[in-house]
């Protein structure tokens, strides 16, 4: 199987703290902590799109896996929140890192696209040897950042990661994979076109609640792992509270569920790469270790892999 | 004790504080329960009822008040 190679991100410079938002949003600073363990988030500026945080993820990528753009066989990119309906960011986002033959594929699928995007790759990757999967959100611009949108606002912010897909080695290698889908509750997240993102939080964490312990315990079964055996899981970073909910069903510490949902709140799809990036720059080798990425998000949409160190 | 008292005891558990409220009060709306207790609510009535609520079924509505909750259980059990 196709090996994780390298990771990167791109985490615009602008600051919003509570304090900063809680005014903007008719909240409390304090009350906005304890609903979802975000501290602060990163707003994009004016000028930059989702292709500008897509291609500067990509190449802080490309430097940490040491390996041309040009080597580069395929690029999937995750985004429900690009400007356009078409074309998607991932052709542009190609051209502008120099790759502009390379198969570029859309995946407009918020949450839960850059891991349906490593999976996707892991199965393109014998044909295109390296495959660039991002993940890149501006979600501030598609939330109201005010009272009414209260519920949304507080939770979203913009960023971008990247990941590098490869036949021919990395760091942990993709073993197996879990995804699915289910339109049934499409309704209860949705971003339409001429209005705001749209969010029936009990659905979401009633089902995020339940679907993520699940689909992460039936892969590690069907591998003949224990949720216990993990060394680090690394989760869409939805909030704080789901995180716990989900390490407290599988019995496993907190402590190995990576989280900076704290500094970047939810950036949707571009939140899973974030972590991973943060998470590998920080981490020291564990040989052996079983590794889980999992995710959920509008569709509904969710999964989890299983990758060994 | 019958089944409407159980799921008030299951409720108040999940809410963590013995309140009192009538069968058709909204458990959100009172600020009983939210996002997360909701959860918990479910997981609880699967297992005092020994009924698995399919994905299907996991919506908020159907579980917003004693009287709702009762409803669906007499229906499936």
């Amino acid at each position: 199987m196709p090996f994780l190679r390298a990771l990167g991100c791109y985490l615009p410079p602008q600051i919003v703290t509570n304090a900063e938002l809680a005014p903007r949003v008719a909240s409390d600073p304090e009350w906005i902590w304890q609903a979802t363990g975000i501290a602060e988030r990163r707003f994009a500026a004016l000028e930059q799109s989702v292709v500008d945080l897509g291609v500067l993820a990509a190449r802080d990528c490309l430097e940490n896996s040491r390996i041309a753009a040009s080597q580069i066989g395929c690029l999937i990119v995750a985004s429900g929140s690009a400007e356009g309906r078409f074309p998607g960011p991932a052709a542009v986002i190609g051209a502008a890192l120099g790759i502009p033959g390379a198969p570029a594929l859309d995946l407009p699928l918020a949450s839960a696209g850059s891991l349906f995007g490593i999976c996707l790759a892991s199965q393109l990757a014998p044909v295109y040897r390296n495959v660039l999967v991002i993940g890149t959100e501006i979600m501030s611009r598609v939330i109201r950042i005010d009272a009414e949108g209260r519920d949304t606002a507080i939770l979203f912010g913009d960023g971008a990661g990247a990941c590098v897909v490869s036949a021919d080695g990395g760091f942990a290698e993709i073993h197996d994979f879990l995804l699915a889908s289910d339109g049934n509750f499409a309704g209860a997240l949705q971003l339409p076109c001429d209005t705001p993102l749209h969010m029936d939080g009990k659905t979401v964490i009633l089902h995020a609640a339940r679907k993520l312990p699940r689909v992460i315990q039936d892969l590690l079964e069907r591998n003949r792992r224990l949720p216990g055996e993990v060394g680090t899981f690394l989760l869409h970073q939805a909030n704080r509270n789901l995180i716990t909910r989900v390490a407290q069903s599988l019995h496993v510490p907190q402590e190995r569920f990576f989280c900076n949902l704290d500094r970047y709140g939810n950036t949707s799809s571009a939140s899973l790469l974030i972590a991973a990036a943060e998470w590998r720059r920080s981490a020291r080798p564990n040989s052996g270790a079983p590794l889980i990425l999992a995710a959920f998000g509008a569709g509904f949409h969710w999964g989890a892999a299983l990758a060994i160190q | 004790m019958n089944r409407q008292t159980k799921i008030v005891e299951i409720v108040r558990r999940v809410a963590g504080h013995p309140v009192d409220f009538a069968p058709e009060d909204s458990l959100f709306e009172s600020g009983l329960l939210d996002s997360f207790s909701l959860t918990d609510l479910v997981t609880e009535l699967e297992s005092e009822f020994s009924v698995r609520i399919p994905d299907s079924d996991l919506n908020p509505r159907k579980f917003d008040s004693v009287a709702r909750i009762r409803a669906y259980l007499d229906a499936r059990l």
